[in-house]
């Protein structure tokens, strides 16, 4: 015999292994539960006429229980799948809950309207692109933090970046911005070309030397601001020597001409591949190597 | 009997052992050595250790001081001093990469002449950069993002939303933007730089750390406005060349010199530093040199570039680089780090 009231006593009073207490409220951890709430009402334990509606990979359908069938546990609880419109589904509800106690039916279509939001949403959430949490392990974390920590003493940055800058200046880049004493620069430039002087005559033997400079010239030259500054080797130097006293309008004039000259070189070496103008560069270095000595002893004689 | 002379002197029970386990000395091949470990007294024990510690360090001054008398010697002399030895470090010792960049390669040109940096690095176009960042964005992230707006000339900044990272893409291409920039933070902190060429450009994810502010640096210097210069260290493969070009194209290719701002990417074994300066030249390094060049210790004085850092500094390192535009599913992959790739020391992708 089914004594709801009986039912009801013992595991609102004693122990319902459904039931979660939390600080808003009491609620019914019960899959069969239609509102959710633990109720003499809404318990489906302590009430032996009930129906949800539960949901299975996004299809509604409506459980039904009677005291019929209460005695069978495993037959207990019939099910009716809903149709996916909406107005179709409450038809169907009201067709099989026809005589059935007002209330249970309000908290049916009640429900029944929450999920079919609750559906929609979710859909709609699922066209999004969502963020991914990746993880990576703790160990390679680490292992990456510690190979940075390596990488940053062998990369002397700040030397590096020195000698890049300084390798500039030497060929002449930035042109005469720069003021620095003459004499010193000449003296450097002096030593320079004695060891370029040195360099040329083993190039002259093995040519094929000329790749592995040429090759360390293509680090440097990753970016092409270098590219603007490749014709302007001879001019530079012409131009530094004879704008000792230099104007400030002199020196945008002749910045000007080496601009233009540049230019110029630059479209006559468009056709070629960037290579063979990186070692036509190579010859240029020697050729103004050695006007610089002419142009040293033109200077002393006057 | 003559005994191999013993490294320590050991217990009374170790002697005996020793005696009784001995062969006939005779033969070289079966020596019985005591190991220092073998001796169980922690006392003698660590003192035969320090004998050898003590003994292996004279060997080697010995051996420096040696060195150093003959090539003092060579060059009074005149003659060539003995080879120094170069010691071995991991660049030195990094696998050999057939990706290597050589200056004789064609197909390398015709790669460059053909790829998508083309336009801006031949200064057709001027490199227009957006900036916007992850969905949540706290703490360092707007401060990072306002430096990087002063590091880059002609970039703009725009609040994320809740757009589809699609979406934004199509927005920049419709606005004429060069490239699209999204600072992602994780735990307040910006943690991965995505960097997206636009048109059909490619898409370099990097991972970001060590980022360190301008306030954070001391004596740091504030950035002028001029073009800055850039300097690209170290990418010699392929595919460090391409992403070296990738950053090239974010900057306009007309460096304003008389500006003497530089920015550089350096990049050492797979890490590429990011660093911010101003630079002036001096001349006042006299320094007294005793090389081989000829003029004998005589002061020379080298001109060097001093540097004053201003604006972040971070390192990066390369994710994934992928062709064309943002697209994680359907995109095609020209690069994926995996976990695989680190197992050897030496080998560096970059």
């Amino acid at each position: 015999m089914q004594h709801d009231e009986v039912i009801w006593q013992v595991i609102r009073h004693k122990h319902c292994s459904y039931m979660a207490k939390i600080e808003t409220g009491i609620f019914c951890r019960n899959p069969y539960n239609v509102t959710g709430i633990c109720n003499r009402s809404s318990c489906p334990l302590a009430n032996s006429r009930y129906a949800t509606i539960r949901e299975h990979e996004s299809v509604f359908y409506l459980y039904m229980k009677t005291i019929e069938r209460a005695h069978m546990p495993k037959n207990l609880w019939e099910r009716v799948k809903l149709p996916r419109n909406y107005e179709k589904a409450l038809g169907t509800i009201d067709k099989h809950l026809l005589y059935w106690p007002k209330l249970l039916q309000h908290k049916i279509k009640q429900r029944l309207t929450k999920m079919t939001q609750m559906r929609i949403r979710m859909r709609k959430l699922a066209l999004k692109t969502r963020e991914k949490i990746m993880t990576t392990p703790r160990r390679d974390k680490k292992r990456e933090s510690r190979r940075e920590e390596k990488a940053i003493k062998a990369a002397v940055l700040d030397k590096a970046i020195e000698t890049e800058l300084l390798e500039r200046l030497k060929k002449g880049i930035y042109g005469d911005i720069y003021n620095y004493p003459e004499l010193e620069w000449n003296k450097v430039l002096d030593e320079e070309k004695q060891v370029a002087e040195g360099v040329e005559e083993q190039e002259e033997e093995e040519p094929e030397i000329e790749y592995v400079e040429g090759y360390e010239e293509l680090e440097e030259e990753e970016d092409m601001e270098d590219f603007s500054g490749f014709p302007s080797n001879g001019s530079g130097f012409d131009d530094d020597d004879e704008l000792d006293s230099g104007d400030e309008e002199e020196d945008d004039d002749v910045e000007e001409q080496v601009v233009i000259h540049k230019k110029g070189n630059r479209d006559s070496r468009k056709a070629d591949d960037v290579g063979k103008s990186k070692k036509k560069k190579r010859v240029v270095v020697e050729v103004e190597q050695e006007d610089g000595d002419v142009r040293q002893t033109l200077k002393t004689a006057h | 009997m003559g005994f191999k002379r013993k490294k320590g002197d050991g217990d009374g029970e170790e002697m005996e052992s020793e005696v009784r386990g001995r062969p006939s000395f005779n033969t070289a091949e079966r020596r019985n050595v005591i190991l220092p470990s073998m001796i169980k007294n922690k006392d003698k024990r660590a003192k035969v250790y320090a004998k050898q510690k003590h003994e292996k360090k004279v060997e080697k001054q010995k051996k420096i001081k040696a060195r150093d008398a003959a090539e003092k010697q060579a060059l009074e002399l005149g003659e060539e001093p003995p080879q120094k030895m170069v010691p071995k470090t991991i660049e030195n010792t990094r696998e050999a990469d057939e990706t290597v960049c050589r200056p004789d390669d064609e197909e390398l040109f015709a790669d460059i002449d053909a790829d998508e940096f083309n336009p801006v690095l031949r200064r057709e176009v001027t490199p227009k950069v957006l900036i916007t960042t992850c969905r949540f964005n706290s703490t360092r992230g707007p401060a990072f993002i306002s430096e990087l707006q002063s590091v880059i000339p002609n970039s703009d900044y725009r609040k994320r939303g809740t757009y589809d990272l699609k979406k934004i893409v199509e927005y920049a291409k419709k606005k004429d933007y060069t490239s699209l920039i999204v600072v992602h933070t994780n735990r307040r902190e910006p943690d991965a730089l995505l960097i997206i060429g636009l048109p059909n450009g490619p898409t370099a994810h990097f991972k970001l750390s060590n980022l360190v502010l301008r306030k954070d640096i001391k004596n740091h210097g504030n950035p002028t406005s001029h073009e800055p210069e850039l300097v690209l260290n170290n990418f010699t493969t392929r595919l460090g060349n391409r992403v070296g070009r990738f950053f090239q194209s974010l900057f306009p290719q007309e460096p304003n010199f008389r500006g003497r701002r530089v920015v550089t990417f350096h990049n050492q074994r797979d890490f590429i530093f990011f660093r911010h300066h101003r630079r002036y030249i001096f001349d006042v390094k006299e320094d007294k040199q005793s090389g081989a060049k000829g003029k004998d210790g005589v002061a020379k004085e080298r001109v060097k570039p001093r540097l004053q850092e201003c604006g972040p500094s971070f390192t990066l390192k390369l994710v994934t680089l992928q062709h064309g535009t943002f697209d994680t599913k359907g995109g095609e992959f020209e690069w994926v780090h995996k976990p695989e790739m680190d197992t050897s020391r030496r080998r560096f992708f970059l």
